[in-house]
């Protein structure tokens, strides 16, 4: 086994050129990441905008609903497509992965490279919806015959989608190559780290389903600017064409955000707990690759209410119900990761912790809403908008935020540890709670979401309470994550030049990144020499010493 | 289970034996719905309390006493790997399918329009819904104007668009159903009680004034209701 090097200096040219014409993956995740971060602040802030608007009856921030709809258009396409996705499958992927498996870089690191690009070519063209007259408010959905006949600025989202598509079946090609070919020698499937086995099986789904979204985003542009019309009912076309396609790609699409989430999960609990995963085989084959098997077949759940034919609808509540099979089985190796363990907290493993009631909530409150009689209730409302807040959305963002603690030592020889990070923390927490339970509360009674005023509701009271009330909660909660969020950045810019020093492996870890590498790695990551790994290696091989 | 089988023998059963068997007793799909919610959120928090107390219980338990402890938890043999998967998932899947079944029965009520059901045809437009009641008497309401439906009748509404996609959808009765051009679709209500604060609004994102499409509407009785429908009719 070799030992990790020091850093080596990359080339002498000037440090934005090294970075503009970089393919190293590690430089690329780094681009990933103040590039999802960005789009985060920006969506964040649009957030902020609706949700003091919501706050109160009656207009008070904006002029006009479509001033509204274009900020709720951009929030919602924004903290997916831009933030999400690409901080996990883009950040944490590019920068960990081929670390984790021991390669010295990614398969076809120039085509990395243009995957990088294209998705800043993609938030250029997302952001240029501010300063156009028309940009688009057609919700990140983009569900025609609203996105046809809208005057707004349909092919800006159609130009975003395909960029990010394109970006996105690149990386996957590239990092499915890498993984199955790169390995270090010796590496076996069973050793892999699981944040290896989620990235793989979330860019497997991409590979197979964003051509569809790319096709039902097409013919969108197709029916508005070349006069075509696939969902035009009056010229024989149909507006649910639209609703199945787009589905059939963006409910797998919450596992690509989900699954790498989790992975991120099993890689710090067993590290802070210095314990093996539990159950690892159950958790890759039954978990993770059973929600891949399952992925495709439950996108009618967000049709419930669309109209489609009866014995659809329920068959698509068995699928969907089933769905809580492997992601029991999965959440049972998470929870059984810490049984036995030896836990140490720090802010990472804070995140952590928090994860598991975030999945809990999220998930769970996500059972009513796969059967179909419930949802027809439910459906469109903000007990939904609550729901998937608490599991794509605050889910998965919590995850990526430990993750970034956990190997913010790794990328900058620092921690990003301290009293900053566990008040930071703490809001963010308390925050998120604060602003979405009340909204299940109201969801509950109708209160519909993407409405700005909810004049019509105004004499209807829950628990003795006008939904007025329970959004004014909701909007200070929104204000205290923003407080948190702000000083969490603040916290990471400070950190990363005057952090406290770390040791190469500050967390101990068995993990590749960690044992083999410096801090941060060099250019080919592991100095001279190339790692080999035993049958007996594993990254969560604690009790051997 | 036996639920489960009941519902789909229940499903086929029905469909044979005539409608007699519920005009007697109409369901009230608002009532299941919020029986039905009951179960699930019983259901749901169950789990989710069984589990949120494992969870703390190890986060506290197993916090390491000095920093080079390790975890001593022991590997799985190959029997209690299978048995860890195979247990939880049976579980789970049973709970799935009670659920499945109960939803199955509600989906049941919510669907299956009685014959004596009262038909009003929804047309909605950006940004209002037009309503034809019987004998061809056009509504028009907005956020001030409500429509009236006769306490004690079920009413069907058989739903179109003539433009984008809209939601038709009445919380109170704890339904709605999208209303998109060239399809037509349907929701029924049994308004078993008189009420004055039921809302009906577009839960369908359709552009600019989506949150102001709404208008309400009220259960009252007969008379009262043949009272507004001749109004109606006459303005109209
Ligand atoms: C962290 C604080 C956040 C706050 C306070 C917040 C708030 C909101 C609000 C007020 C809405 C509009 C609800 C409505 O009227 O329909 C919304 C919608 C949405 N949010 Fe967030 N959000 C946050 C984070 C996120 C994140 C991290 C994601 C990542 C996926 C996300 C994804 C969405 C989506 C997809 C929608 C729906 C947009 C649509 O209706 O088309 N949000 N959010
Ligand atoms: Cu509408
Ligand atoms: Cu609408």
């Amino acid at each position: 086994m070799s030992t990790p090097t020091t850093t080596a200096s990359h080339s002498a040219a000037p440090a934005w050129k090294e970075w503009l014409l970089t393919t190293d993956h590690k430089r690329i995740g780094v681009l990933y990441l103040v590039g999802s971060m960005a789009a985060f602040g920006v969506a964040g802030l649009m957030a902020l905008i609706i949700r003091f608007e919501q706050m109160e009856l009656g207009m008070q921030f904006i002029s006009s609903g479509t001033e509204y709809n274009g900020y709720l258009y951009f929030h919602g396409a924004a903290m997916i497509l831009a933030f999400l996705i690409p901080g996990l499958t883009g950040f944490a992927a590019n920068y960990f992965l081929p670390l984790m498996i021991g390669a010295r870089d990614v398969a076809f690191p120039r085509i990395n490279a243009f995957s990088v690009w294209l998705f800043y070519f993609a938030i250029v063209l997302a952001l240029l919806s501010f300063i156009v007259p028309d940009g688009p408010d057609i919700m990140w959905t983009g569900y025609p015959p609203y996105s046809v006949t809208s005057a707004s600025n349909t092919s800006m989202y159609v130009f975003t989608v395909h960029l990010l598509g394109f970006s996105s079946i690149l990386g996957a090609v590239n990092f499915l190559v890498t993984v199955i070919y790169m390995r270090a020698p010796g590496m076996g499937w069973n050793q892999l780290n699981i944040f290896v086995w989620t990235t793989v099986a979330a860019f497997v789904i991409q590979l197979i389903f964003i051509p569809v979204l790319a096709a039902a985003v097409t013919l969108l542009l197709f029916d508005k600017y070349l006069g075509t019309h696939f969902y035009d009912p009056s010229a024989g076309g149909d507006v649910l064409l639209y609703q199945n396609l787009f589905w059939f790609y963006s409910h797998p699409a919450v596992y690509v955000i989900f699954l790498p989430a989790v992975g991120i999960l099993f890689d710090i609990m067993a590290t802070m707990a210095k314990n093996r995963v539990f159950n690892y085989k159950a958790a890759v084959y039954a978990g993770i690759w059973g929600i891949v098997g399952i992925a495709g077949i439950v996108w009618v759940h967000h049709l419930y209410i669309a109209g489609m034919p009866d014995w659809i609808r329920l068959g698509h509540m068995v699928t969907t119900l089933l769905i809580s099979v492997p992601v029991g089985i999965l959440t049972l190796s998470l929870w059984g990761t810490l049984y036995k363990g030896a836990i140490t907290y720090n802010t990472a493993m804070m995140y952590a912790a928090s994860c598991l009631y975030l999945i809990l909530l999220g998930g769970l409150t996500g059972i009513p809403l796969a059967i179909p009689s419930m949802t027809l209730h439910l459906s469109e409302t903000s007990y939904v908008h609550a729901h998937f807040h608490f599991i794509m959305a605050l889910f998965s963002a919590f995850a990526l935020f430990a993750g970034i603690y956990y190997w913010f030592p790794k990328m900058t020889g620092r921690f990003a540890d301290g009293p900053m990070a566990t008040i930071s923390f703490w809001l963010n927490f308390v925050g998120v709670n604060v602003t979405f339970w009340p909204l299940f509360i109201i969801g509950k009674e109708g209160m519909p979401r993407r409405y700005w005023d909810y004049e019509m509701f105004k004499d209807v009271e829950v628990l003795g309470r006008s939904f007025q009330e329970f959004h004014f909660i909701a909007t200070i909660g929104a204000g205290v994550i923003a407080i948190g969020m702000l000083l969490q950045f603040i916290n990471f810019i400070a950190s990363a030049f005057n952090g406290k020093p770390a040791p190469t492996n500050p967390w101990n870890s068995k993990s590749l990144e960690w044992t083999h590498t410096a801090s941060p790695p060099g250019p080919g990551n592991f100095g001279d020499t190339d790692v080999i790994v035993d049958e007996n290696w594993s990254p969560y091989e604690y009790t051997k010493g | 289970m036996m639920k489960f089988l009941s519902a789909m023998t229940g499903l086929v059963g029905t469909t044979l034996v005539s409608s007699q068997a519920f005009a007697k007793e109409l369901p009230v799909p608002n009532e299941s719905w919020e029986r039905l919610w009951d179960t699930v959120m019983l259901d749901i928090t169950v789990i989710g309390v069984i589990m949120a107390i494992a969870a703390v219980w190890m986060l506290f338990k197993f916090r390491a006493t000095s920093p080079d402890q390790v975890g001593t938890a022991k590997k799985l043999t190959t029997v209690q790997s299978i048995a860890f998967a195979l247990i939880p998932a049976s579980i789970f899947m049973a709970d799935d399918f009670y659920l499945a079944a109960n939803g199955w029965t509600v989906w049941n009520d919510y669907r299956r329009v009685p014959d004596n059901a009262m038909e009003v045809k929804v047309i909605g437009y950006q940004w209002y819904f037009e309503y034809e009641y019987p004998g061809g008497v056009l509504v028009e309401a907005d956020m001030e104007t409500p429509v009236m439906i006769p306490v004690g009748q079920p009413v069907v509404f058989r739903m179109t668009s003539e433009d984008v996609i809209h939601s038709f959808g009445i919380p109170k009765y704890r339904v709605k159903e999208d209303i998109m051009p060239g399809r037509k679709t349907y929701i029924w209500v049994n308004p078993v009680e008189a009420q004055t604060d039921g809302v009906v609004q577009c839960a369908e994102f359709c552009g600019e004034a989506h949150s102001q499409m709404s208008n309400p509407i009220h259960a009252v009785p007969q008379a009262e209701y043949n009272a507004w429908l001749a109004k109606m009719a006459a303005e109209g």
